[in-house]
């Protein structure tokens, strides 16, 4: 019917993604130039528009990877366990973004690339909890059943908001004994221009995610549906294998 | 320092560069990948299991 | 349900007194930590007695990873799991049951490590009461979230390499507070630690709680 190449793309996934290059091309615009550097930190501010947008992404591919995981346990239908593998995967993209960026905005304001600020630790953390989870997912057991797999990763999944939880306030409440009153990652009282450009990072990235999530689903919705005709060809050609070898017609 | 150092100094531009090269260029290659690995599962699957387009 | 976790705690631990792995393998492992630390770390320096909270608790962390491996590999050895499975026990009270061994066996672990602590690093022990709350406390969360995980792995080729990377971050909380708790005791300030140890004994509630709920499920489907 169509010319168009089979692909994962759709009108909506068209959409997103002009939205996505349009809305970077403002953020980069108003991160880079608009809008004005910080007083204390410099020019260094302009990357906590890109790095505070990949951690409130992370934290929320967390939560979507549990909500999936939830809803597979009442549904168990497939598209629950391919949204939480696709949300994860995604998310943990995001994660190691966040890392990276946040460890070069820390080298020229704190002086180093690492330290064991209560974000990062629990970011680093988060990070771990979602290469486990993916990891787990990619495991069949001895028996290669999907329903005990499924079992395991909604399990896992599901725990995976309170874990983050638990240690993100134990590393908050922890690293808050020793930390001294430096300079705080965005100071609460950021307005004008500045606040502006956060929350179009913040929009601009969130369309992001959603435009990798919709491609990542169907990518993964595919290599389900791939895996089963991978099986039932297996099967047809062992019974012809088998018809063959007996000598008799079918 | 000289004026000008201490005013190049601050505006880091080899971070802020770095910091948003970085995520730009991963992303760009993310979304490669999953297209096109989209794009030859697409090709091996019927039509009707692809129910968005 | 806790008539069938006594059970199987009780199955459990007689398998340890008659195997003595726990006994012969994990507990000289924890003083093998030791030693590897006071290696690594300048023994002169004090920064092993500094150290000592943490360290005692990070060679708890390993052991435990070990000995939750191993309370899983009795069942899969000879398809004890379908036995649990088939048995009609009360899968919350194999869960009680199973957290239940492997938390005795780690009191016995920390005792080994905490008698190591005082005679290799030189630590002077203050504060019992809030050391012995503390690890009363963490040693049921390690338990519970061990087990809960453990059994998620049980199945699995490739569970040695796969259970400490989901098991160590969501026990991270429980390393911060159980070595916070125990430095505010060493410390000669308990009131500072008695706040970490309510962390932890909400952790242990949240992970006893899952555990209950969630193994009836997990061992249907394995």
């Amino acid at each position: 019917m169509s010319a168009h190449p089979a692909s994962t793309s759709s009108s909506a996934s068209r959409a997103l993604g002009v939205l996505s290059l349009g809305g970077l091309a403002l953020l980069l615009g108003y991160a880079l130039v608009w809008s004005p550097a910080d007083v204390v930190q410099g020019d260094a501010v302009r990357i906590m528009y890109v790095h505070v947008p990949t951690a409130i992404v992370a934290f929320a591919a967390c939560g979507i990877t549990s909500l999936a995981s939830a809803m597979w346990l009442r549904k168990r239908s497939e598209g629950w366990w391919v949204l939480g593998g696709a949300a994860a995967e995604v998310g943990l993209v995001f994660t190691g973004l966040c890392l990276v960026t946040g460890s070069i905005w820390g080298r020229p304001t704190w002086g180093t690339y690492w330290d064991w600020d209560p974000r990062i630790t629990s970011t680093t953390l988060l990070f771990v909890l979602l290469v486990g989870y993916l990891a787990l997912r990619q495991v069949d057991n001895e028996r290669g059943d999907a329903a005990q797999r499924g079992m395991r990763g909604a399990v896992v999944g599901l725990l995976l908001v309170p874990n983050v939880a638990i240690v993100h306030y134990s590393v908050d409440w922890w690293r808050s004994l020793h930390q001294p009153a430096t300079i705080t990652r965005l100071d609460p009282t950021i307005e004008g221009t500045m606040l502006f450009t956060l929350v179009l990072g913040i929009a601009v990235f969130s369309v992001v995610y959603v435009w990798l999530l919709l491609h990542r689903f169907r990518v993964g919705w595919l290599e389900e549906r791939a895996g089963d005709r991978g099986i039932d060809q297996a099967l047809i050609d062992r019974r012809a294998e088998a018809g063959v070898g007996s000598g008799g017609s079918q | 320092m000289s004026v000008v150092a201490s005013a190049l100094a601050m505006t880091h531009a080899g971070y802020v560069a770095a910091g948003w090269v970085i995520p730009l260029v991963v992303l760009g290659a993310y979304a490669v990948r999953t297209v096109r690995r989209g794009r030859s599962l697409a090709n091996r699957v019927p039509p009707e299991d692809r129910r968005w387009s | 349900m806790f008539h069938d976790a006594a059970l199987v705690a009780g199955k459990d631990l007689r398998v340890e007194l008659r195997s003595k792995v726990t006994l012969q393998q994990v507990a000289p492992f924890a003083v093998l930590m030791l030693i590897l630390f006071g290696v690594a770390l300048d023994p002169d320096r004090g920064v092993l007695r500094r150290a000592s909270s943490g360290l005692f608790w990070v060679a708890v962390l390993f052991c435990a990873l070990l000995a939750i491996q191993r309370a899983f590999t009795i069942e899969s050895a000879d398809g004890g799991r379908d036995a649990l499975r088939l048995s009609g026990l009360d899968p919350a009270g194999i869960f009680l049951g199973k957290a239940a061994a492997i938390a005795v066996q780690l009191i016995g672990l920390e005792i080994v490590l905490a008698a190591g602590v005082i005679v290799m690093y030189g630590t002077e022990v203050t504060g019992w009461p809030l050391l012995a709350a503390t690890c009363a406390a963490a040693t049921v969360g390690l338990a519970a979230a061990g087990t809960l995980y453990g059994v998620l792995a049980a199945g699995l080729r490739v569970r040695e390499t796969l259970l400490p990377i989901l098991l160590l971050p969501v026990l991270s909380p429980v390393l911060i507070g159980a070595t916070k708790a125990f430095e505010a005791a060493l410390g000669g300030a308990p009131a500072d630690g008695w706040p970490w140890c309510g962390l932890l004994v909400i952790f242990a509630l949240l992970y006893v709680a899952a555990g209950t709920l969630a193994f009836g499920p997990l061992l249907e489907e394995s």
